[in-house]
């Protein structure tokens, strides 16, 4: 793997975090993380939907009239959407119940777009596909953070086995309640820019 | 006409798009630095919603439906093009954008130059497709979606003016440098959040 390459990998795991820096995709990251298995299964459908919408622009970026780039990369993304969409529902129907409308959603989610516009018209497929890859897992490393702390507080278990035996079912641990509602998703994120930017300085905003 | 009205509050503060479903996170936080530009975003998505899920409810129902085609021959009774509808629902999205667009700029340049870039930037709030998605999940009519539409957009704004009236008095405190905007924002859109959830056991 040469460097170029490598770079469009790995600066999104954490130099350049598509949630927690580029401020992309943060709907569904907030939505589908009450639960370890539902984050698992958003970041795998968005880190393959990304990597072929990606390359697929990629591919034809030099026959894009740029007045009508937009939808073209929309039609792109929705269809992969679709397809990703059905595949959920025949393989992991109950999980897809659970994502309910956040799949439909990766078709508005930032980074798929966000990617699209900003690197994969501008380079090659090979290296395109890397840039999907590495976003996608930059996303999935905050989903999957996020996802543990809410699933374990929240219930004591981890995708669906029980760690901290709550004391509903005879054991010591008081669920935290508060985990599995919507404030503490903005809650987590919070603290986790501010963890990251505590140790990456560089990227602490400037005084308005 | 109670079932409507409880809909609308509904829509409004139990289910609000912004802090209980996390939709149109992105712009909600990007456009929360002044509440002026709140004001303008919020007022274009409630535009755009108002009018794009009564349509897109027209759609689903009149063609993408299980036997919604019927009309044209019995034959096409039985083609069910469901999974047609997210295609759709961008496809109508997108061009509602556009031709809301076009009409301000010919019709009211006041209003489309203070919306401004905001116009194009809906086309991919994810609030206009959750909100489009939610109405063709709970299979509502058109009346009911016309409602949702708008409370739906109404509580967005909302959302999106608070915070942003939060964010310029945030200016005079002092935030730990880590914490500063973006991470800033998130705890108190959580703080937010916490405070809507109150609305939760409102029952109608």
């Amino acid at each position: 793997m040469d460097k170029q390459a490598k770079a469009a990998l790995v600066d999104p795991l954490f130099n350049n975090n598509p949630i927690a820096l580029q401020v992309l995709g943060i709907c569904s990251a907030l939505a589908v993380t009450t639960k370890m298995e539902t984050a698992l299964v958003m970041s795998a459908a968005l880190t393959i939907v990304l990597i072929l919408s990606n390359v697929s622009v990629s591919l034809i970026r030099n026959y894009i009239p740029s007045s009508i780039r937009i939808i073209v990369q929309l039609t792109i993304i929705a269809s992969l959407v679709i397809v990703a969409d059905q595949v959920l529902k025949a393989y992991v129907y109950d999980v897809a119940k659970q994502l309910s409308v956040f799949v439909g959603l990766i078709i508005t989610n930032c980074i798929v777009m966000g990617r699209a516009e900003a690197y994969a018209m501008a380079n090659g497929p090979k290296l395109s596909a890397w840039d999907g890859l590495g976003n996608g897992l930059g996303y999935s490393v905050v989903l999957i953070v996020v996802a543990f702390f809410r699933e374990l507080l929240g219930s004591g278990k981890l995708l669906g086995v029980t760690l901290l035996s709550p004391v509903t079912e005879g054991g010591w641990y008081q669920p935290n309640g508060l985990m599995v509602m919507s404030p503490s998703a903005f809650f987590l994120i919070g603290l986790g820019i501010w963890a990251l930017r505590s140790w990456k300085t560089d990227q602490i905003e400037e005084e308005e | 006409m109670e079932h409507y009205l409880s809909l609308l509050v509904k829509a409004i503060f139990v289910e609000n798009m912004a802090l209980a479903f996390f939709l149109g996170m992105c712009s909600f936080l990007a456009v929360s630095k002044k509440v002026e530009t709140a004001i303008g975003l919020g007022g274009a998505v409630i535009f755009v919603l108002t009018l794009c899920v009564p349509i897109n409810n027209l759609i689903i129902n009149g063609l993408l439906k299980e036997g919604a085609l019927a009309w044209i021959s019995p034959t096409f009774g039985d083609v069910d093009l469901t999974f047609l509808s997210l295609l759709a629902q961008i496809g109508t999205i997108a061009a509602l954008v556009q031709i809301v667009e076009m009409v301000l700029d010919k019709y009211m340049p006041s209003l489309y130059n203070a919306l401004g870039v905001f116009l194009p930037l809906i086309a991919v709030n994810c609030a206009i497709l959750g909100t489009s998605l939610f109405m063709e999940q709970r299979d509502y009519n058109f009346a009911e979606s016309c409602v949702f539409g708008l409370g739906s957009g109404i509580g967005w704004m909302l959302a999106v003016v608070a915070l942003a009236a939060v964010r310029e008095k945030m200016r005079y405190s002092h935030v730990p440098p880590g914490l500063r905007g973006l991470g800033m924002a998130f705890i108190v859109t959580g703080l937010m959040a916490l405070g809507f959830l109150a609305f939760s056991g409102i029952q109608l």
